[in-house]
């Protein structure tokens, strides 16, 4: 069974700069975790330090026990899968061949077709995401929304114990917002640890069960939406003020920012 | 959809029977009228097969001495440059990239003229091999004191390298070189197959072989760049260490090929992109049909350039600059128009 991301008193540094500092948190197997913060809080140093892609000067990132940032690559490729905040628009790929590079981890180098179980995969991944019907489209001529989408299915079709997405509803129009978020929520009660950074506090409060919030590279909160979102918080954090409403069906906690009247 | 196994065999038998075909045919192009059937003859001999000669000694000669080396070395840069070419787009993530933009053809040409005016014309291919990866490593340099690897920085870097490579090339000649010399380096710098031996053509295709290989199977890895190289590294490849592989093998091929052939443009770049319009960007169909394709364009270019205008023969790097200009701005629209 498995456990989630432990991040144990990670700090990284670059040159004279500490981007983060004793960073200690996790995201557990089954739930979906969202880590906001500020711009600049290191939401995207902690994430590619879980990836292997910037160094730890201090402290462990674990999954299930094993070393993350250690782990061979191509172990860990199979394994977690990376949703990047929004790729660029400017790849030459038919829709299906985007999905198809989640597969590469799997491949030999003498591997020129993509085996049974790579196209089962893909189709899994495609209709998973609800694009099964842009399979031959080509990736530069659909919306942000489709490309994300794309992204999020490439990520499916590593078939992730870990998925780790940056900012994956920015960009979006709202609905393609509520079902991406649906979706990674679906994937999360199936089993899987989801860690996410989010700017929008309140898709954040409505879809994740624990929020991790980073504030200058350190910790300050974590644990339930309701208990981690409030007025002081927002203040101290974000420098807003705002009151917590609950939504009138899921009673969620809703947020309602302070503006000042004309 | 992706063509599978079997459509993906058909189309490699049918370009290697193109290519062969090709090989053939361009043999028979020249002052001396020589048919098929003679070429075939005179290979099959060469080769040790069981076959009646009948092919005259210097029909014989004509074929297999002055010809047929041509016509493989052509062959095999062709298909050297146009991988070069597709590796090179793919690192640099830059539908631009090729071996004379980020300068290392101009390095490679700089290391052969000053090897052959030292008077050491046997090691030429050893002094394009340091010269292009000369080039190469401080375009790399160049790129790094910009404040790191995108494309824009490293094509930046690669024309100033190339600019630099050219002016001590040109200086070179200007210095030292008298007037027959003169005019044959000129001729090998705009790129020229004329008096190709057997032993260039030994050292065409074995650096195709040798490095094109391997250079191959990294095509699934390649395809992990499509998105950058945080995005390859998530899939598990290890991005400096390919990175660094792929752009040394393309230095050694690269002066292989500027040593024998002389700086032939445009190759390395539109082969790929041509190439790309039927197979997609999926780089293990991509880069072997694009050696193909390069190979038999080669062949035929430098038929073209030796016998449009017989006697004289024309340098083939014009012929591909004049093809490949045209092709290359139609292929830019298109790119344009659709993104």
């Amino acid at each position: 069974m498995s456990t989630g991301i432990q991040f144990d008193a990670v700090r990284v540094c670059a040159g004279q700069s500490t981007l983060l500092d004793g960073v200690s948190c996790r995201a557990q197997a089954g739930r979906l975790t969202g880590l906001i913060g500020p711009n600049g809080a290191g939401k995207s140093t902690l994430m590619r330090a879980a990836l292997g892609l910037v160094p730890l000067a201090d402290g462990r990132i674990s999954f299930d026990g094993q070393d993350l940032p250690g782990m061979p690559r191509r172990a860990r490729a199979q394994m977690c899968a990376f949703v990047e905040q929004s790729g660029s628009a400017e790849v030459h790929l038919g829709a299906r061949e985007v999905v198809a590079l989640g597969r590469i981890p799997f491949q030999s180098v003498w591997q020129s077709v993509p085996s049974p179980d790579d196209d089962a995969a893909v189709d899994t991944a495609l209709a998973a995401v609800g694009m099964s019907g842009f399979a031959e489209r080509h990736y530069h001529t659909l919306s942000g929304g489709e490309q994300q989408r794309l992204q999020v299915a490439r990520a499916l079709a590593q078939q992730p114990r870990l998925l780790i997405l940056d900012e994956p509803t920015n960009h979006l129009d709202v609905h393609a917002q509520l079902s991406i978020l649906g979706l990674l929520r679906r994937l999360a009660r199936s089993g899987a640890t989801v860690l996410l950074a989010l700017h929008d506090l309140n898709l954040a409060a409505a879809f994740c069960d624990d929020l991790v919030v980073l504030h200058h590279g350190r910790l300050v909160a974590g644990g339930a939406p309701e208990a981690v979102l409030t007025p002081a918080l927002l203040r101290d954090v974000y420098a807003v003020g705002a009151s917590l409403l609950r939504h009138p069906g899921t009673g969620r906690p809703m947020i309602a920012y302070d503006v000042s009247p004309e | 959809m992706t063509p599978g196994r079997g459509p993906q065999f058909v189309l490699g038998l049918a370009l290697w029977a193109l290519l062969l075909g090709s090989v053939v045919m361009a043999v028979t192009f020249g002052p001396a009228d020589i048919a098929p059937t003679e070429v075939w003859q005179t290979i099959a001999h060469h080769l040790g097969l069981p076959f009646e000669t009948p092919v005259t000694r210097l029909r014989d000669a004509i074929i297999w001495e002055l010809r047929l080396p041509r016509v493989l070395v052509a062959a095999g840069i062709g298909a050297g440059l146009a991988l070069c070419g597709a590796i090179m787009q793919a690192l640099t993530r830059n539908p631009l990239a090729d071996p004379y933009l980020l300068g290392l053809s101009s390095g490679a040409s700089f290391g052969a003229v000053a090897f052959l005016l030292a008077g050491a014309a046997l090691l030429m291919p050893i002094g394009a091999f340091f010269g292009a990866g000369a080039a190469m490593a401080l375009t790399l340099l160049v790129t790094r004191l910009l404040g790191g690897a995108t494309p824009s920085r490293a094509i930046l870097a690669g024309i100033a390298v190339s600019a630099l490579a050219a002016a001590a090339t040109s200086f070179l000649i200007f210095w030292s070189a008298t007037g027959d010399s003169y005019r044959e380096i000129l001729s090998w710098l705009m790129g020229s197959l004329s008096g190709a031996s057997w032993g260039d053509a030994g050292i065409v295709l074995s650096a195709v072989l040798l490095l094109g290989v391997p250079m191959l199977l990294a095509g699934r890895a390649l395809d992990a760049f499509a998105f950058g190289d945080a995005a390859a590294a998530t899939l598990g490849i290890d991005v400096a260490k390919l990175r660094w592989a792929l752009l040394g093998a393309t230095a050694l091929l690269t002066g292989a090929l500027v040593a024998v052939g002389g700086a032939i443009g445009f190759v390395g770049l539109i082969i790929p992109h041509v190439v790309r319009l039927g197979t997609g960007t999926r780089h293990r169909l991509l880069l072997p049909v694009a050696m193909l394709v390069g190979a038999c364009f080669m062949v035929w270019t430098d038929t073209a350039a030796r016998s449009l205008f017989s006697p004289r023969e024309l340098p083939v790097g014009i012929i591909t600059a004049l093809l490949g200009a045209p092709i290359f701005l139609l292929v830019l629209l298109r790119y344009r128009r659709v993104t």
